[in-house]
């Protein structure tokens, strides 16, 4: 279950090397999103999460809020 | 791993940077005045105003000690008893809008509304700038008329 964060810790995690991955539909993905993130839509997110993200540094995924 | 769970509005509410298309695009927290006169609700109604006239104002936004948005003064208010306390002439909550919005989206709602000028704010209330109708239209055109000129003049 992953670790609910807020954007302080979100700016410290990525400051050392966390990985940002953004779930959303991949056009949502290309208006916004954060510095350095990646897309990663939910629905590949299983299936690409393996091969597409390092194992030796922290994940970080958000949506676009919390509802 | 972690969740960020309040998300990318979150993000762009609290007027943080983004990439992608709409990045490259001014919206409303990049025009806004970071300029803008502020001033405490304790304050004499007299010395804010010298000061607003000094810097050159006809505006000023009441912040508390966290820099919240609590009220606008304009200058019909500016211009009333000097001795009155800020807190009893200001217009108090004033609507505010967010760093992330289009600039056209806010040239568009102020023209229509009739708004002189609008606080905007991050998500917890806190003052990025003052947004002025003439600044948002301005920009507004020239966002227009730049990606009329890069479609090669096509209406």
């Amino acid at each position: 279950m992953p670790q609910p964060i807020d954007r302080d810790e979100v700016r410290r995690l990525v400051d050392r090397g966390a990985q940002l991955v953004e779930v959303l539909p991949p056009n949502e993905y290309e208006e916004d999103h954060l510095p350095g993130a990646i897309s990663m839509p939910l629905r590949r997110l299983e299936k690409e999460a393996r091969s597409s993200l390092d194992r030796g540094r922290p994940v970080v995924v958000y949506c676009w809020d919390s509802a | 791993m972690y969740d960020y769970e309040d998300g990318k509005l979150d993000w762009l509410a609290a007027g943080l940077p983004s990439e992608g298309t709409n990045a490259e695009r001014p919206r409303a927290g990049d025009v806004a005045r970071k300029d803008v006169p502020t001033c405490r609700l304790d304050e004499r109604l007299g010395d804010v105003r010298d000061r607003v006239r000094e810097a050159g104002w006809d505006a000023c936004v009441v912040l508390n000690e966290e820099r919240v948005v609590f009220g606008l003064l304009r200058s019909k208010e500016l211009e009333t008893n000097p001795d009155r306390r800020i807190e009893e002439a200001m217009r108090p909550g004033p609507s505010t809008f967010r760093p992330f919005v289009s600039i056209e989206e806010m040239a568009a709602f102020m023209i229509e509304h009739d708004l002189d000028s609008s606080p905007i704010t991050t998500s917890d209330g806190r003052l990025v700038g003052l947004l002025r109708r003439q600044d948002a239209a301005k920009a507004a055109l020239e966002l227009h008329e730049r990606e009329h000129h890069s479609d090669g003049g096509k209406a």
